[in-house]
């Protein structure tokens, strides 16, 4: 059974005057505790498809199947609980809350999204943020920790929840390369534990190495490399 | 809920100087309500006080029609001695009226010998009287005999009218008066005292005794031309004549009766709030008007300044409303985040302005600072405000600084996640 299942996926949206064809009849199935790379120039598509299997956005045509669900035609409300609960996102700026600690961030989606009880989500936290190695960092702010540190935290906040799909936009975007290597390794260390499917968009040849899929976007078109 | 409001208090510190700036406006916005609230309060109160305490007392009870023909001081719409004791009857089985007294007021000629001259005259109960307008006592000055307020064969005697005639405490007056039927009768009165002027009507009024205002007039039964009432509660004047009048209502129904039997003119009763005597009543209302936008100017302020404040936190926000959003953070909580710190402003603000209200107001009591109302000199400001008058502006601070934060906090709910996560 797939976890994430496109057919004749498509989204075209307007810019300006002009008809934008971002995804172009896409088919592709993504199977559970995989490591999965889109790779692709810039404007080839990889972040609105991120976005689709995210719940972010709407296909214009086609089937979408995230964790047994037609996301299609989710509601903005529906949508959210959604993503709430089976999807965790790492963004390529790390986005972590900058008035929340470490862990208070790692904590966010226990007490915003999911409200699980105070004793059992300080346990969960300090588990998750031991699995990424920033268990020591827990008390600080985003503005304390390094990019590698941040990225950490936010792959711990991703997972707390007991995601099912990670997606991750470029997240080694803004690190250096030892760094990246490190966060995709630990991302795969993580798929290793948890079970958890990693999706990540890069154009960085070396990070693209150690996904175990890839999948190309050319020209809104998707396909997938041998590897 | 504790969530949220760490998370909003901590993104209002993100920002101390604005928050501080926001929050110093709503609360010199209170401060200003606050100290005009008690400022005006104190005056209007003041002003009520003398104006009701000295003179007219809460309400008054009437024969039908002589409100309305109350210069002419008629004589002939007097209330009867039978209708007198009714109402009586009815003051007296009412447990929120502190006490009653019956005047008879007329106009008569009043000569120290040499010249005469015209004066209105009521004619008093003294203990009753003093009951009802305890601070009638302190307007005696120069007074014969300071332990009593008025005797028998004795007039208090307007200060003006004193001094025009030149006529001193302890001198012998003639008043002259002429009665309903036309026949004129005059009594000799020994002055006990200069009465000080109140600004109002009737403050130009002299005193006598109701049994010499009664003798010199030649009634044969004990006639009454208005009772003053006196109510437990002032504030509630105007509920406890709404609930008088009924009462009194039923009697006259008995009355019209009784008196169209004997052919006479139909005699109701009117009661009439203190307000409704004097033009004194429309200060007070300028004064509850002058409050109210005073409290529409804090409305704006808060409204402002709060939407100003939560308007620019959103957009400085919006990547991450964003992030929330994308990670699964319900529309409504996201509204809740940006409500919470809308409230924790106004509270904030509402909880400072008070304090320095109070402060303020205390300062300004400690002050002594006195004014003058008409005649009336050197009248001490007491500034103080209701406690429910603070709950009440405390309360409208919140809510509006609630509400300044929906619309802000309405659009952070609604916004797309993707266009969110894009902004720069």
């Amino acid at each position: 059974m797939s976890l994430v299942s496109a057919s004749k996926l498509s989204k075209r949206y307007r810019a300006g005057d002009i008809e934008v064809d971002a995804i172009r009849d896409a088919e592709f199935v993504i199977e559970p505790a995989s490591f999965v790379c889109f790779v692709g120039p810039s404007g080839s598509g990889k972040s609105t498809l991120l976005n689709m299997i995210g719940c972010l956005d709407h296909p214009s045509s086609g089937t979408l199947r995230v964790v047994d669900t037609d996301v299609s035609g989710l509601d903005r409300r529906s949508a959210a609980d959604f993503r709430g609960r089976n999807i965790g996102f790492v963004f390529q700026d790390f986005n972590l809350l900058p008035v929340l600690t470490a862990a208070e961030n790692v904590e966010y989606p226990l007490v915003m999204v999911q409200r699980w009880p105070a004793n059992k989500r300080k346990q969960r936290v300090m588990a998750m943020l031991d699995a990424v190695g920033v268990a020591d960092q827990a008390a600080k702010y985003p503005g304390q920790l390094s990019g590698g540190q941040k990225q950490r935290v936010a792959i711990a906040r991703a997972l707390v929840a007991n995601s099912k799909l990670v997606l991750a936009d470029e997240p080694t975007a803004n690190l250096d390369h030892a760094t990246a290597i490190r966060i995709i390794e630990l991302m795969k260390s993580m798929r290793d534990g948890f079970g958890t499917t990693f999706v990540f968009s890069t154009h960085d040849p070396k990070v693209m190495a150690e996904a175990e899929v890839i999948f190309t976007l050319e020209d809104g078109r998707v396909a997938r490399n041998a590897h | 809920m504790g969530n949220i409001l760490k998370i909003a208090a901590r993104n209002l510190l993100r920002y101390r100087r604005r928050t501080l700036l926001t929050s110093a406006l709503v609360v010199v916005g209170i401060v200003a309500v606050m100290v005009f609230v008690a400022v005006a309060g104190s005056f209007k109160a003041m002003m009520v006080g003398q104006i009701t305490d000295s003179m007219l007392g809460h309400a008054q009870i009437h024969r039908r029609g002589y409100v309305a023909s109350i210069e002419n001081l008629p004589l002939n719409m007097n209330m009867p001695q039978a209708m007198v004791e009714k109402v009586n009857a009815v003051l007296g089985a009412m447990a929120e009226i502190e006490a009653w007294a019956p005047r008879v007021k007329f106009g008569a000629g009043f000569s120290n010998f040499a010249e005469t001259t015209n004066i209105r005259i009521v004619g008093i109960e003294p203990r009753r009287e003093l009951a009802v307008t305890p601070l009638a006592a302190g307007r005696v000055r120069a007074a014969a005999d300071p332990a009593s307020f008025l005797k028998q064969g004795e007039v208090l005697v307007p200060e003006l009218l004193a001094r025009g005639m030149n006529v001193k405490v302890g001198a012998t007056v003639v008043l002259i008066a002429t009665n309903k039927d036309g026949s004129v009768n005059g009594k000799t009165f020994i002055v006990a005292g200069e009465l000080e002027s109140v600004t109002g009507p009737g403050g130009r009024d002299g005193y006598i005794h109701i049994d010499d205002a009664r003798e010199l007039l030649r009634m044969t039964a004990a006639e009454v031309s208005e009772i003053a009432v006196r109510f437990k509660n002032p504030a509630a004047t105007e509920r406890l004549v709404d609930a008088l009048a009924p009462a009194l209502g039923a009697m006259k129904g008995k009355d019209d009766k009784a008196k169209k039997k004997e052919g006479g003119a139909a005699a109701g009763i009117e009661v009439h709030p203190w307000q409704r005597l004097t033009p004194f009543a429309n200060i007070a209302n300028m004064i509850d008007l002058m409050t109210l936008f005073i409290k529409i100017m804090l409305v704006s302020i808060v409204l402002i300044s709060v939407m100003n404040v939560m308007v620019m936190a959103v957009y400085e926000r919006i990547r991450e409303i964003g992030t929330i959003s994308a990670i699964g953070t319900p529309p409504r909580r996201i509204l809740s985040l940006f409500l919470a710190e809308g409230l924790i402003l106004g509270v904030l603000g509402a909880l400072a302005g008070s304090i320095l209200s109070m402060a303020a107001i205390y300062g300004l009591g400690a002050a002594r600072i006195t004014f003058n109302f008409g005649q009336q000199q050197g009248l001490l400001l007491a500034p103080s405000i209701a406690p429910s008058d603070v709950a009440a502006i405390s309360l409208i601070v919140v809510l509006v600084a609630v509400l300044a934060s929906l619309q802000p906090a309405w659009k952070a709910s609604r916004m797309d996640p993707i266009e969110a996560l894009r902004h720069v």
